[in-house]
Parts: structure tokens; C-alpha cells; sequence
């Protein structure tokens, strides 16, 4: 099977400071991959350039079977190619149903032949909420939600994408044991749908519990990569988080 | 409330408006709410970018102004109808809206609103430095006194004023169906997050084209009956400081995520402005423009539209 994602050998400057160094990435459909690294290792920098926030200066990334270096973060998207925020980055000024209207009226409906019709569209908004338990407050503002509701909605609008491939960049930090078991539960709700996702974490334990695989980063380098099992008893990958 | 609906109601409301000031029949009604309009207009072409999309634009002067000239120099080259000149202007404005777009909008925030001034800076130093259309010294108009259909003659001021009553409406409904679109959407999603609107799908930097290029060309259409209505235009009146000013004022009193913010806040601050300029002095206009401004910074940040629904929301949940 060919893989869905494959960061090819890619590289990443900030000035002189090296975020990324070569990385490779190969991700197969409809897996569930875990990728961990100390902070400042260059976890959001590979997103970012996965996602074409940031462009890499060298190797490439293909998704889909289609070289995707040249393509603006908006065209990713299209391509089914989604991801939340590290920090949520909701629309502040629009209800939490208009927030999930953007990615319906600008990704799904740029497809062919996709949620014409305006009653299409309203259900699919009340169907996301629905599914991450948002729906009673759907004419409400995202500054009258809790942290947990806040991750939610950012989880929902990249859902909303109907992508192939879902990123979740950190989407648990600061979150209690139960609201984490929550986004869990939602996260693997989706893989079961088809949807491959990449989760981007620090909380071991809810890691461990998801990913068929796990990678991890080192100043800008993959360090290991494989089963999670093996991976954290890595001795790089202890050296890296405990220090010698 | 569809678009075809508003749009004839905003054409029966200023049918009636016409009716009443022919009516009425005073010129100078006509030449103070000319003045009115015509910052209706400009505010509402600002707010497209300004308020829609959260780019702060210094330089409506600059597209006011290319309106103007681009009236001065083809009454001097070839000599068109009013409302010719009206699309021509658009057209001009509206590529160099596209032009200063493309060069400025990988700037956020005071850069941007910087690079607009210095626009506005670099066009008025061509204008005062190109011979053909008066220069530093100006341009004449010779208005005649009347215009001519047939057998009707109908009061040169009066025709200017219904040309602007159109252009008012055509800009409120244009405004008005952005909000209520997809493109209003996309627009809202740029004011509150670029990243975020870009991961979603919404092609930011196109639409922040389409919003220049609007703005720009509504603040041509704006500039474009002008220099008849003054009769003699020069850069310094044409630059003017009070139109980049009042754009930007006007919008902000009113408030700035509706098409009523503009229209509020021209009414109230263009009407307060012409009563100044009769009963005090012309060279009060800023001051009350910035006093006003100050007041409603301190008392409605989201401006007279947010008060209003502030009000409602608090109302509704008690």
C-alpha cells in the first residue's frame, strides 16, 4: 500500500538555529501514529511544513500520491489535509456553529458537487457539534467556552474539513485525566471512520493508549521510530527525556 | 431579508430622498448632502477592508484622489458623461486597490496601515509634479449650469447629488450582500485569525485582493464626480487629511462588523461636520471629528452598532 504521507528527508532553518534536520516521515493510511518529542525538539515546526505554514527549505513532503511543496496551507487543506492548533485559535467572533461553517463552505463545498443545498450544510454544522457534545451551545461564542470545550471546537472545526489525514498538535495539554479520556474517545472515533491521525503529545500515558506507532524528535532529528513498547525503552529516546 | 429585496428598498428610500430635496429645493441641501454621501460611500468602501477584513487602510485620500484626477485628466483628453467617468474611476482605483494590495498585504497591523499612508504620500507627489492635470496649481472644472436631456434641464448640483444617491445605494447593497455571503464569511475569518481561516481552507490572500480591489474602487467611484462638484480641484483638497480621517472615523463611531456602522456613523458625524463648518467654522471639522472619535473609543468600542447589541444581548438574557 502506499503511504498517505511521506516527509521526505525535509529541512528547516530558523536563521541559524537548525528546527528540523532531515526528517523522514512515512505514514500509511488509516493509522494511528504518536509523535512525541521534548519541547523545542521541532514537533510543531514539521507540522507547520506539513501543513505549509511554514515551507521547508529542503526535501518534500508528498501526500496522497502528489508532491505538495509548491501548495499554499489553504490548498493542503482541500486536499484533506487537516489539523488543530497547539494553542486553540478559534474564530472569536463568530458562533460556534459559523466557526465550523468556514471549513464546510470553503474546503467541503470547493469539492465537487458537495453540500449545495443550505439545509445540507446546517445539518453537517449540528451533526459536527453534535459529535463533540457542543450542540447546546452552538449560538454561543467561543470566549463563553471551558478549555476542554475550546480543544473540542478546534478538534471539530478540522473535522469539519472532512480530511484524510488529521493532525492533532497538542490537543490535551492542561486538560484533566477524564476530559483527556474524552478527546481520546473522540480522536479514536474518527480513526475508526478512516481518518489517519498523527497526534502530537507530551501525556505519555494517553500515547501510549493510542498510538499503533510511535516517532520521536531530538533537536530537529528523528530519533526513533517503530513500536511504542520498544520505542520509549529506546535508549536515545531516555537519554533525550531524562538526561544522563 | 434577500438581496434583491434590500436593494429595491434602498432604491424607493432614496427615490424618496431625491423627491424631498427637489421638493424642497434649496441648493445648498443639495451641496451639503452631497458632502454626506459621498462619505457614506467612502466609509463604506473602507469598511469592506477595514472592518470586514481587519486591515486598517490610511490612504483612502490616495483612492479618492486617483477617482478624482482620473476625472480631471479625461475631461481634458476626452470628454465623457458623469457617469462614464464614475466607471472609469472605479476601474482605476480598483487596480491600484489590487496593486497596493499585492505589494502590502504580507504586512499586518501598523505596517500595513503604514505602507498605505506612504502610498497615499507617493501618489500626491506624482499628481503635484504632473503638468497636465493642473499640478501643484490645480485643475479647473467649468461645470455648466445645467444638464441637458432633451427638453428637461435639470440644476447641474441636483444631477451630481442623484449620481451619488446611486452610487450610496450600489455601495450599501454591495456591502450588504458581501456580509451575508461566503466571501463575508471569508472576510471575518481574516479579522479574527489568518492561520486559522488558511487551515480551514479560506484563501486568504485572494480574498484580501478582492477586498482592496472593492474598497479601492468604491473610493474611486467616491472621487470620481468631485471635481464638477467643486469646480476646482487641487492635491491638497483632493489628498485632503479629513477624508482619510472620516473614513476611518466614520466606520469606528458607527461601528464596524454591519454595512449600517458606516452609514451611522457618516450621517451622524459628515451632518454634525456641515453644521460646524455653517454655524462655527470649516477648520472645526477635525477637531470635532477627533473629539468624537476619543468619546466613542472610551464610551462604544464596537461603535454605535455594538451598543445597540450589547443592549439586545443583556435584554434578551434578563
Amino acid at each position: 500500500m502506499s503511504p498517505l504521507l511521506h516527509v521526505n528527508t525535509i529541512t528547516k532553518r530558523f536563521g541559524g538555529f537548525l528546527a528540523l534536520d532531515g526528517v523522514d516521515l512515512v505514514v500509511q493510511p488509516g493509522e494511528r501514529l504518536g509523535l512525541i518529542g521534548p519541547n523545542g525538539s521541532g514537533k510543531s515546526t514539521l507540522v507547520n511544513c506539513v501543513c505549509g505554514t511554514l515551507r521547508n527549505e529542503v526535501g518534500s513532503v508528498n501526500f496522497n500520491g502528489e508532491v505538495i511543496d509548491k501548495l499554499t496551507a489553504h490548498e493542503r487543506t482541500r486536499r484533506g489535509l487537516a489539523r488543530s492548533f497547539q494553542l486553540p485559535r478559534p474564530f472569536h467572533s463568530m458562533s460556534l456553529a459559523d466557526n465550523l461553517r468556514i471549513p464546510l463552505l470553503y474546503t467541503v463545498r470547493a469539492r465537487e458537487g458537495m453540500l449545495h443545498a443550505h439545509t445540507d450544510l446546517e445539518a453537517r454544522c449540528h451533526q459536527l457539534l453534535e459529535l463533540v457534545g457542543l450542540l447546546k451551545k452552538a449560538n454561543q461564542l467561543p470566549r463563553d467556552l471551558t478549555q476542554v470545550e475550546m480543544r473540542k471546537l478546534e478538534l471539530a472545526r478540522a473535522m469539519a474539513a472532512e480530511p484524510k489525514l488529521l493532525i492533532a498538535d497538542e490537543s490535551m495539554a492542561g486538560l484533566s485525566h477524564s476530559e483527556i479520556d474524552d478527546i481520546l474517545a473522540l480522536l479514536f472515533r474518527l480513526n475508526e471512520t478512516g481518518i489517519t491521525v498523527i497526534l502530537i503529545e507530551h501525556i505519555m500515558s494517553a500515547v501510549m493508549k493510542f498510538s499503533q506507532r510511535l516517532a520521536v524528535l531530538v533537536s530537529g532529528k528523528k530519533v526513533a521510530d517503530g513500536k511504542p513498547e520498544d520505542v520509549v525503552r529506546d535508549p536515545e529516546v531516555v537519554r533525550a527525556y531524562l538526561g544522563q | 431579508m434577500n438581496n434583491v429585496k434590500f436593494s429595491l428598498i434602498a432604491i424607493v428610500v432614496a427615490a424618496a430622498v431625491l423627491a424631498f430635496a427637489h421638493w424642497f429645493k434649496v441648493d445648498y441641501l443639495f451641496f451639503a448632502s452631497y458632502t454626506i454621501l459621498q462619505f457614506i460611500v467612502l466609509a463604506t468602501a473602507w469598511n469592506i477592508l477595514g472592518g470586514y477584513c481587519g486591515y486598517v487602510n490610511f490612504g483612502s485620500a490616495a483612492f479618492f484622489a486617483i477617482g478624482a484626477y482620473t476625472s480631471v485628466f479625461l475631461h481634458k483628453a476626452f470628454p465623457l458623461p458623469v457617469p462614464l467617468l464614475i466607471v472609469v474611476s472605479a476601474i482605476t482605483a480598483g487596480i491600484a486597490g489590487f496593486g497596493m494590495g499585492y505589494l502590502t498585504l504580507r504586512l499586518r497591523g501598523s505596517f500595513f496601515a503604514i505602507a498605505t499612508l506612504a502610498l497615499a504620500v507617493v501618489l500626491q507627489t506624482l499628481v503635484v509634479n504632473w503638468d497636465f492635470v493642473g499640478g501643484s496649481r490645480g485643475a479647473y472644472i467649468i461645470r455648466p449650469e445645467n444638464l441637458e436631456i432633451g427638453s428637461f434641464q435639470i440644476p447641474y448640483i441636483e444631477y451630481l447629488f442623484a449620481l451619488m444617491l446611486g452610487l450610496t445605494v450600489l455601495a450599501l447593497v454591495t456591502a450588504r450582500a458581501i456580509e451575508h455571503s461566503q466571501l463575508g464569511y471569508g472576510f471575518a475569518t481574516i479579522r479574527d485569525d489568518e492561520l486559522a481561516a488558511e487551515a480551514s481552507g479560506v484563501p486568504t490572500l485572494r480574498l484580501k485582493l478582492i477586498a482592496t480591489t472593492l474598497s479601492g474602487a468604491f473610493m474611486g467611484m467616491a472621487g470620481a464626480p468631485f471635481p464638477y462638484y467643486i469646480g476646482y480641484l487641487q492635491p491638497q483638497s483632493a489628498f485632503g487629511l479629513e477624508y482619510a480621517v472620516n473614513s476611518i472615523a466614520m466606520p469606528m463611531i458607527g461601528g464596524t462588523t454591519s454595512w449600517v456602522g458606516p452609514l451611522v456613523g457618516a450621517i451622524l458625524l459628515g451632518s454634525a461636520q456641515q453644521y460646524a463648518t455653517v454655524t462655527i467654522s470649516s477648520a472645526v471639522n477635525l477637531l470635532i471629528v477627533g473629539l468624537m472619535l476619543v468619546a466613542f473609543v472610551i464610551i462604544a468600542p464596537n461603535g454605535l452598532i455594538g451598543l445597540v447589541q450589547d443592549w439586545l444581548r443583556k435584554r434578551r438574557a434578563s
